[in-house]
């Protein structure tokens, strides 16, 4: 197990092969040769490990899938018979040899069931960390650093300009808001997965009890949340004949929705979007949100450097998000960075996108 | 500080003009003077210190920022302020220190000696949290481009004035804006109600300009062609020269002050009297290429050579003041012909006047349009002949009918970012033809389609990105973009050797392969001769 901060600086060691000979970004994807399977796969392949069960992550079609439990859960609810093959559930902590590396999943506090992918081969240890963020969500088990020799993380947030606030500030934003304007439904576009059920969460954890209500689109998951032991209190579908109660009250929608014919339903919403684009206020007013939450799944500028610092590996790739600007952090640090150019995951700001809206979720 | 730091932002997320609207009123109701005057003046664009430059407050943050990650992070965000403001670090000990007010703010900016300007932002930003940062960057950098236009202030002016002065309107507003400086006091005592209208007629304030609408076919065929008198429509830049009491000053149609940048004119406006016309650049009578024009463009001084090279000509249309007089309320044809008078008594250098153009029949117009391929004609006026000078953009009695526009069938090569409201958009495209087998850039448009063909462009810039640098992407060569641009000129800033004015995208040809787009002979064989 340790090969982590063992001197890796001396170049090529034939007994002890550098990862980039074993792990290799093809058109499907990234493909770990000695296991012979790929991590979080854009097409479907023979063997994939998914990280998370976010829609750009977790792809239907592949013959054999490696994810946690809940990761597996939530894919079989989103994608029913399409999920794929054979699915295995690997918990967090448990081992598994594949071909000739050892995988353990450990906790990414992105989503429920979230995971980093950490493989041991030939005296390497590199890990795949997905998405991930580094501050308390109540509805999945909090990011672990794991000391590597290479870290491959996500940069979705990577310019200093990215500085997501304290949550809590961001739910009392809401709340007073609905304070003043006891008359308006307030509507806040979340994603389907995972950002819907932690805003209810910290909504709880701040007091709030009434019911929340839930556009359509958003209440099998939380059903799932819910019998997977994450409490979430008293919701109700908002349905066009619920339009009465509709005013005054709290709606969550998919972005997509809560500025679409759907909210013709509200009466005079206030139109709030929670996550993490918000904090740019041009993105924010380019989408009509007149309230913005900086709420965020991912990590922020600040503990995606700290996360370098922690797992304290001499080696980074960065997936997907804004390469270049944590490429030259992690540089400045003595880091040797390097972007992977994977396709296909949520690029940059697709997610301020009409149409991918709905589609999109992670952030 | 909060008030304002409060109002942008609200202002910033309102996404309703009526909204937006309201904020102010509201803004202008509650806060006192001077604070609300100097607002209005942040919004009305009518403050600006000089050494805080955007250049500067960039050099500002990189002291505190990895300039590297400064510039990646504004070709993300697009907005100079606003990437300062998020990247500014927080100091833990700013709790302890008070946020500055607005009024002191710009009391210590007025104040400021040159050198101290920047030290004294620098103590501000570490007192702001980042709204206020937001705010103040915006006010010091004089661009706010959160959505609310000078005009949009002024009309919320008119309509907060209504609970006093019910007969206001935002022309009223306009009208006296000009004689006045921030922080406004006497307009808002007026719009109270405590004051008089503060006075107009004197001084050598900007008027507002009377614009017109483009004409459409449609237009046409309701209007009887012996209601309109027609003149052509210059390609230079609209002005109004206005010498009162000893002033000179020339503004352009926004009244904006350019007196500075054309000595050549003002030194012959020893008259007094407010006119309208077209700043020109011309030799021997005879006007040169726009191009020219643009040399002397957005500078605030000039060198002999440019006044040498470039000399400046404005051909005048109309006649609002003679003397104390005001024509405005006369009708074109009355004007005209005070016009008319009031050159040949006069007979200023470096100015004459533009000839109406004598017709019939439409038809007869559609011939002479097209036919006027000479530089500096961009097509004609039609002006209703019992129409007085308006404020604004009355809809009826001035149409512009440009000359058909030329098309060319381009590809695109590069997209970027664009700014504001579109920063998440690939909004802005070069385009190019072809020279042999490669493509040569010839231009570059970013208007002329739908939000919906925008979202369709931005999808396929992101599908068939081939290369990526900052905030631009080079694409595959496989969009037909038909450009519509009014002339091309030689030009040795472009690798192509040639460019165009007002391009823009006429029709994004989704059906043509890339191969079949134009050439570059074909391009050379349209320069404006």
């Amino acid at each position: 197990m340790s090969a982590a901060h063992q001197s890796n600086q001396g170049g090529a060691n034939p007994s002890r092969p550098h990862p980039d000979t074993w792990i290799k970004v093809l058109p499907e994807g990234l493909f770990v040769e000695p296991g012979g399977f790929y991590i979080d796969p854009v097409r479907p392949v023979e063997r994939a490990v998914v990280t998370h069960g976010h829609s750009d992550h977790a792809r239907p079609g592949n013959r054999s899938v490696l994810a946690t439990s809940g990761t597996l859960a939530i894919m079989r609810q989103r994608m029913g018979e399409g999920v794929g093959g054979s699915l295995q559930a690997l918990d967090y902590g448990e081992t598994l040899r594949i071909g000739d590396v050892t995988v353990r999943m450990v906790p990414a506090g992105h989503v429920l069931g979230s995971a980093q992918v950490v493989m041991e081969h030939a005296g390497s240890r590199v890990v795949v960390s997905g998405d991930y963020k580094r501050r308390l969500d109540r509805t999945c088990a909090p990011f672990e650093p794991v000391p590597c020799d290479v870290f491959v993380t996500e940069a979705t947030f990577g310019l200093p300009v990215f500085r997501h606030p304290p949550d809590l500030g961001e739910v009392c934003k809401l709340l007073h808001s609905m304070a003043l304007f006891p008359e308006r439904s307030h509507v806040v576009g979340v994603y389907a997965l995972g950002k819907c059920q932690r805003l209810i969460t910290l909504l709880r954890a701040a007091g709030y009890d009434r019911p929340i209500w839930l556009h359509g689109a958003l209440e099998p998951l939380c059903r799932l949340y819910s019998s997977l032991g994450v409490e979430l209190g008293e919701l109700r579908p908002a349905t066009v004949a619920a339009k009465e109660e509709l005013k005054g009250a709290l709606v969550l929608a998919p972005p997509a929705a809560v500025a679409d014919r759907w909210a013709r339903r509200l009466a005079d919403p206030v139109v709030a979007v929670a996550s993490g684009w918000m904090r740019v206020r041009q993105r924010a007013r380019q989408r009509g949100v007149e309230l913005p939450l900086v709420i965020s799944d991912h990590a922020d500028w600040d503990e995606l450097c700290q996360t370098l610092e922690d797992v304290g590996a001499p080696e980074v790739w960065v997936t997907h998000g804004r390469e270049e600007a944590l490429v030259h952090y992690a540089t400045g640090r003595g880091i040797r960075a390097r972007a992977l150019a994977l396709i296909g995951f949520e690029d940059e700001d697709s997610e301020g996108m009409p149409e991918k809206a709905g589609e999109g979720e992670a952030s | 500080m909060n008030r304002f730091a409060a109002l942008i932002d609200a202002l910033v997320f309102m996404p309703s003009r009526n909204g937006k609207i309201r904020l102010l009123v509201e803004h202008f109701a509650t806060v006192p003077d001077p604070e609300r005057g100097w607002a209005l003046a942040a919004l009305t664009g009518a403050l600006s210190f000089r050494e805080a430059k955007p250049a500067a407050i960039r050099e500002l943050a990189a002291t505190r920022v990895d300039p590297e990650l400064l510039a990646l992070s504004y070709d993300y965000v697009g907005d100079l302020a606003e990437t300062v403001a998020l990247i500014w670090p927080e100091r833990p000990e700013r709790a302890n220190s008070l946020p500055p007010s607005l009024d002191e703010v710009v009391e210590a900016l007025r104040a400021a000696k040159r050198g101290q300007v920047i030290g004294l932002v620098e103590g501000w930003l570490d007192t702001l949290d980042s709204s206020g940062r937001f705010a103040l960057l915006k006010l010091i950098t004089g661009a706010l481009r959160i959505g609310v236009s000078a005009r949009l202030a002024k009309t919320a002016l008119a309509e907060w004035g209504k609970a006093a002065r019910p007969e206001v309107s935002v022309d009223d507003v306009e009208e006296v804006w000009h004689g006045l400086t921030a922080p406004y006091a006497e307009l808002f005592a007026w719009l109270e109600g405590r004051a008089e209208q503060p006075a107009t007629g004197a001084g050598a304030g900007f008027r507002p300009m009377m614009l017109s609408h483009p004409l459409e076919e449609e237009d046409r065929a309701g209007l009887d062609p012996a209601a309109y008198a027609a003149e052509w429509k210059w390609d230079g830049i609209r002005v109004q020269m206005v010498a009162r009491g000893g002033e000179r000053r020339l503004y352009s149609r926004t009244g904006d002050d350019v007196s500075g940048a054309f000595p050549d004119i003002v030194d012959h406006m020893s008259f007094d009297a407010v006119l309208d016309g077209e700043l020109l650049v011309a030799r021997d009578g005879v006007v040169a290429p726009f191009n020219d024009l643009q040399q002397r463009l957005n500078r605030k001084t000039v060198t002999a050579q440019m006044l040498r090279d470039g000399p400046a000509w404005v051909r005048l249309y109309d006649i609002l003041f003679d003397g104390d007089e005001d024509l405005r309320g006369l009708s074109f044809v009355e004007r005209r012909a005070r016009l008319e008078r009031w050159y040949e008594t006069v007979r200023p250098r470096r100015m004459d006047l533009s000839p109406l153009v004598p017709f019939d029949r439409w038809d007869e117009l559609v011939e002479l349009r097209e036919g006027a391929r000479e530089n500096g004609i961009e097509g004609l006026m039609l002006k209703r002949r019992d129409s007085a000078y308006l404020a604004g953009r009355p809809k009826g009695p001035w149409f512009k009918w440009k000359r058909g526009a030329l098309t060319l069938d381009t590809v695109m090569m590069y997209a970027q970012r664009g700014h504001g409201k579109r920063s998440s958009y690939y909004s802005d495209y070069t385009f190019g033809v072809w020279r042999g087998e490669e493509l040569v850039p010839v231009g570059k448009a970013y208007s002329g389609f739908t939000d919906a063909e925008l979202v369709e462009l931005d999808r396929w810039v992101r599908n068939h990105t081939t290369r990526r640098y900052g905030p631009v992407r080079e694409v595959e060569a496989g969009l037909v973009l038909e450009v519509a641009f009014d002339s091309v000129h030689l030009s040795n800033r472009h690798k192509s050797g040639l460019a165009m004015r007002f391009p823009r995208i006429h029709r994004i040809r989704w059906d043509k392969p890339a191969h079949e787009a134009d050439r570059l002979e074909t391009l050379a064989a349209m320069v404006a001769g």
